[in-house]
Formats: C-alpha cells, structure tokens, sequence
C-alpha cells in the first residue's frame, strides 16, 4: 500500500471484512473455534486491540493502563442493567461515553510527559482505579464480589412495561435475549462498525497527522501543528474503544469485577497489538484472535489431557514430557504466552502481518530468492 | 529609500550556563531580500535560529516579526504566523513517505494548528496533494515520491525538508545550512531552487559555510563570531573587511 488506499478499495475492504467476522461461525468451525462463548472473546477483544492501536499504533504513545477504561465500561454496562434497563444498548452508549470522560482526564495529565514516562503515569493511574474499586469505591464497584443484578434493582425502564419475572432477567436487545449466538452477532456487529471507523481514522488526514507525530513529532511542533489535542483525542478514542469492549463484556455476561482493571489486563492489550502488528489495520485483531484462541486451548489441557497426547510414548518418556509440558498448560498458559512473544519480538517484530508480508514476498517473487538480486523496490509504508 | 522589516531581533541574549552562546545581537531582515549569517562553528548561528522559532527562549531581549512579538510563542505559534526553518540535521517524518512528507505541512498551513478531520479520505485531499506534488517536482524529487523519507541521501533528506517548507509558502524562510553534505551538482540545484523562490518575494535567512553558496544568494551578510555581530554589509563589503577574514579564516581570504 503506498499513500493509503483510495475510498473504493477502503470500501471493498470493510465489505470483505463484513463478511469474514459473520461468517466466523463457519471457518473457525474446522479449528473447534466455533461457539458463541468463544467467538464473543473474539470479537470483544478484537475491538479492544483495535483502538488501543488507534493510540499505540498511530500515535507511538504506549498506554499501559487501557484496561481502566475496560473497567469503567463494564461496570457502567452493569448500572446501566441495574438502574434503567436490560437493554444492551444504553448500556454500551453509557459504557462508551463515560470510558471517554475517564480517558480525557486521564489522557490530559498523562500526555503531559511522553515516552517511558507517559506509560509510567497511565500504569500509575489504572493500579490507582484497581485499588480504588476494591477500597473507596465499594459502593459502586461492589468491591471483591464484583457488581452483579440483585432482585431488588429498580431498573426503571423496564419496570414501566414489564412485571419483573421470579428469576434474575437477562440481557436483551429490544426483546432478542443476548445469549449464545445473537450475543456474537450483536457483538459482530459492533466490531465491523469499530473497525470501519478505525479504517476511516487510518486514511485520514487526521490519522496521517498521527503518524506524522509518531514520526517526529518536534517536526510537527515546527510545522505548524499543537500536538497536544492531536494526542488527547487520539487517546480519549481508544479509551472509548476500551469501553466499548468492556461494556460488551458486562452486555454478555452482566458482571463486573475489579480485576478487569489490573495491569495484567492492560499488559494484555499491548501483546495482542504487538504479537499481531503494531500500526497495520488487521494486526491488533489478528494479534487478539490468536491469544485468545490459544488461551482456551492451552489453558483447557491439565496432566490427564496430556497424557492421553503422549499415551503412546514409552512409561518413563511420557511422565518427563508431562512434566514439562504441562508446565505450559493450565494456570501455566501464560509461560507459552510469554515465550511466544518472546519468539515475535526477537524473530518478526511485525508480528503476525509482517509475518505474512513476508511469507507472501516468498511466494510471488522466487526468482528474486534464487538469484539474490537486492530488489530495488521502492520500499513503501503499509 | 527604506524597506520594509520583517523580522527584528532585538538585543537578544542567550546564555547556556557559564556561556554566552548570543551577547547582545541586533538584526534586521528587511522583506523580500536574502540575508545571509555567517560565522565559524560554535559562533551562535543556530542558536539564533532557535531563538526565532521558539525552541529556545532568550535570556533577554525580543523578537519581532511584522510587529507581533515572537518571544514566549511556541514554535507551532510561530510557524501559523508565517515562519518555517530548514534544520541543521535535516528534521523529516522518516516513516512516512515523501508526498506525505510534503502532504502533512500543507495541511497545516490550510487547517491551523489542530483539525480533527477524520472522517474523509486523504485521498479526497486533492488540492493538498496537487500542491505537494507540484513543490516535490519542482525541487526534483517527483520520482521517488513513494519512497520513506528515511531512505534518502542526506542531500535529498535536505531537499526533501526544503519541500517541506516551501509548500507552507511562508512569508520568512530560515535556512540553516541547507546545502551541507550535498554533491557539487545538487548544491548548484539549490542554489538556482532557492533563487527561484526569491523571484516570488519570500524573504530569506540563510546561514551557511560554503562562501559560494553565501555570495550566490545573499543581498546582505551578517558576521556573527563568538555571540557577536562583528561585521555587517553588502557582500562585497564583509568580503573586503579584514575584522572579518581575521575572525572567520583566521586571516585567511574569503
Ligand atoms: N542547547 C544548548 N545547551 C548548551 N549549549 C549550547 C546549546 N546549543 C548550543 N550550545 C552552545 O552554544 C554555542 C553556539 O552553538 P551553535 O549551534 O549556535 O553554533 P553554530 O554557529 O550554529 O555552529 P556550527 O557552524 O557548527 O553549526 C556552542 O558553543 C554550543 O556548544
Ligand atoms: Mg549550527
């Protein structure tokens, strides 16, 4: 891609991108990723990893502390259930917007500083929302419970039209219970849109900015452009994006609790961007997808699984290679996390897109392989 | 006959701890002319470009550019006031490649200092892109429009940074040794760039080591040795004043 593509293919994009998250319950179906409770995890994290990217991607800023906003969207969806109604969408609205408000006060002291600094100072703030959920903030978090429905809510709304039933009501979207699949594809559906407004962002003039302030941003100081609000907004919308997917969680499964917003959550994010390419459209959700995907396998394995895997091995062998193994399995899903990142940063630091850049350039041009010419390609930004 | 001042320095002082990088220096850019600043390493040259953009505030005095005073203002302040700089080690977008090098001050100059224009396509942005296109042929670097900046040659990173200014049409251009590590040929190429956009009126500061370049250009030069202004004039006036072949050469001929 040189410049950045034009309005027609940035249209033939987002339609083939529409097509393939739908049909996700098809083609993931041969790698068992097939079920609603998994696909959500896809599609919710994929929103997360996509506007972290807005930040991190375009900008250079390293947010260490997005999954403050995942929390504050999630506990608001929940209030939202509480108070008003089980209706799914003022619950996103209020998780989205609110996310945003936090990210504006939190992005404007925080961008005052740049590099390690900025990261140092989002951390500081998310630790400082994750402690304050379990201590100060008890009323309105529910502390280590986590905030859950009661009988006794009042939810406002929904009491107008409707006797409240014997058990706890679920989420709906006027009417359509969001269980199973219709929560896929209410979620589905909020990807595509996260992701064509993320699509528009990147071949703006605004998103050509951001990438200019990455660049050099004492060039932009230089040239005309205050940088300041180019960041802030750039970080409110990725703070909304975080959100969003965290409302989503509480619209999928109506809790909240404040380990959402500890700074392993946060720490996540920037693997899923970087493990599946920092700055490239596709790559935070490839990046997304993929740990997630692997976390369900991975961590579903205890010893029994494993030695059924390796029944075949003589006595002795197998029992060593359980043990190892499983140290990788399970509670351990995060040492295969950690090593498969390691592997990325060291061996593709494009993560999964540049990956594929380069598995493709095999493909199509063999000769250039077979004689060593130097390719004098023009080498241009994606 | 007296022309018009587009910039004045006001007795400007800039001192770095125990030094005194600019004592006391006084200058005037009258519009529309090419005023040359020359002067041996360390004399404070780009100090006092500095000063004028912001990057550094001056222990004392002002500047003024046609009557607003630029001291205090921030350099993107003072770019949307008319003002762009060529930096000694070219300052570029590496990252990106040349048009949108060249793309991203003009839509500066056209939207201020902040727009959030996210929603319509770069791609629609023809008037922007016709004019970046128009500035990178015009300086000879059409053809490789689509390559990052970073892959340049420091001379075309030169060029490129020029482009980058020039596309701003500012009304005053500070050039800090825009020729430095360029061919012989390339140098001659911006010398007749840069006369071109004198024809249009764009006053000029340049500060620059090659005396050819200096007596090719300049209408006007100012000595500046050890934070001083030591000598100021006609060029064939600073070429003959032995002050300045004493401070500059070591008493060598200019
Ligand atoms: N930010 C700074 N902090 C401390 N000292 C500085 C700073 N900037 C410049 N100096 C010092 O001020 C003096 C003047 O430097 P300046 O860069 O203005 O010289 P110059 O005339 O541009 O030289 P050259 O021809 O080598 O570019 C030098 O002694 C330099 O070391
Ligand atoms: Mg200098």
């Amino acid at each position: 891609m040189s410049v950045s593509p034009s309005p027609k293919k940035e249209l033939a994009t987002i339609a083939i991108f529409t097509v393939a998250v739908l049909a996700m319950p098809i083609w993931l179906a041969p790698i068992g990723a097939a079920y609603p409770d998994l696909l959500q995890k896809f599609a919710i994290f994929g929103i997360f990893a996509i506007g972290f990217n807005i930040l991190f991607g375009l900008t250079g800023y390293l947010s260490f502390g997005h999954a403050a906003f995942l929390g504050v969207g999630s506990y608001t969806a929940v209030w939202s259930f509480k108070l008003l109604t089980m209706n799914v969408l003022p619950a996103v609205i209020f998780g989205t917007v609110l996310a945003g408000l936090f990210a504006v006060l939190i992005g404007y002291v925080s961008l005052r500083r740049s590099g390690i600094y900025f990261s140092i100072l989002t951390l500081a703030f998310a630790q400082m929302s994750y402690n304050l959920a379990y201590s100060v903030l008890t009323p309105i978090t529910n502390g280590e419970t986590g905030l859950q429905l009661t009988q006794q809510d009042p939810r406002i709304i929904d009491s107008m039209f409707v006797e409240a039933g014997a058990g706890l009501p679920s989420t709906t979207l006027f009417g359509l219970k969001m269980s199973g699949y219709p929560g896929f594809y209410f979620c589905a559906v909020v990807l595509i849109i996260g992701f064509w407004i993320s699509l528009k962002i990147f071949n703006s003039p605004f998103g050509m900015k951001l990438k200019a302030i990455k660049s050099n941003q004492t060039r932009m100081g230089y040239t005309g452009f205050n940088t300041r609000p180019y960041l802030l907004v750039a970080f409110v919308i990725s703070g909304m994006y975080a959100g969003l997917a965290g409302s989503l969680m509480a619209a999928t499964d109506p809790l909240a609790g404040a380990e959402r917003m500890q700074w392993t959550a946060s720490g996540e994010v920037v693997l899923m961007t970087i493990l599946g390419g920092v700055g490239t459209l596709i790559g935070p959700l490839l990046g997304a997808g993929v740990i997630k995907y692997f976390e369900n396998i991975f961590s579903s394995y205890n010893e029994n699984v494993l030695h059924q895997i390796f029944a075949a091995l003589p006595d002795p062998l197998e029992d060593a290679v359980v043990a190892v193994t499983s140290l990788f399995v399970g509670e351990g899903w995060h040492l295969t996390l950690g090593t498969l990142f390691m592997v990325i940063v060291i061996f593709l630091p494009g993560g999964i897109v540049e990956g594929a850049r380069r598995l493709k350039s095999l493909v199509l041009r063999p000769t250039v392989r077979k004689y060593g010419f130097k390719t004098d390609q023009p080498t241009t930004r994606s | 006959m007296t022309a018009k001042i587009i910039l004045d320095v006001d007795d400007v002082q800039m001192r770095f701890g125990g030094l005194m990088a600019l004592s006391d220096v006084n200058l005037q850019i009258e519009e529309g002319k090419t005023h040359a600043i020359i002067g041996p390493n360390g004399a404070g040259k780009s100090t006092l470009l500095n000063v004028c953009v912001g990057r550094l505030q001056p222990s004392r005095g002002t500047v003024m550019f046609e009557g607003e005073i630029l001291t205090g203002k921030t350099p993107y302040e003072i770019n949307q006031v008319g003002v762009a700089r060529v930096f000694q080690t070219p300052e570029i977008f590496p990252e990106l490649n040349l048009l949108e090098n060249v793309m991203v001050p003009a839509l500066a100059k056209r939207d201020g200092s902040f727009k959030f224009n996210a929603f319509r396509n770069v791609m629609r942005e023809a008037d922007i892109r016709d004019e970046a296109e128009h500035v990178l042929e015009d300086l000879g670097l059409q053809e490789q429009r689509t390559h990052i900046a970073g892959s340049l040659s420091r001379g075309d990173k030169r060029r490129l940074e020029l482009a980058m200014c020039l596309v701003q049409h500012p009304r005053l251009l500070l050039l800090d040794e825009p020729t430095a590590g360029m061919s012989r040929a390339d140098t001659n190429r911006t010398i007749e760039i840069l006369k071109r956009i004198k024809e249009r009126g764009m006053t000029k500061v340049i500060i620059e080591h090659d005396m050819h370049v200096v007596f090719s250009l300049a209408d006007k030069i100012s000595v500046l040795a050890q934070g001083k202004i030591i000598a100021e004039g006609a060029p064939d006036d600073v070429r003959g004043n032995p002050k300045v072949q004493e401070a500059y050469l070591g008493g060598a001929h200019l």
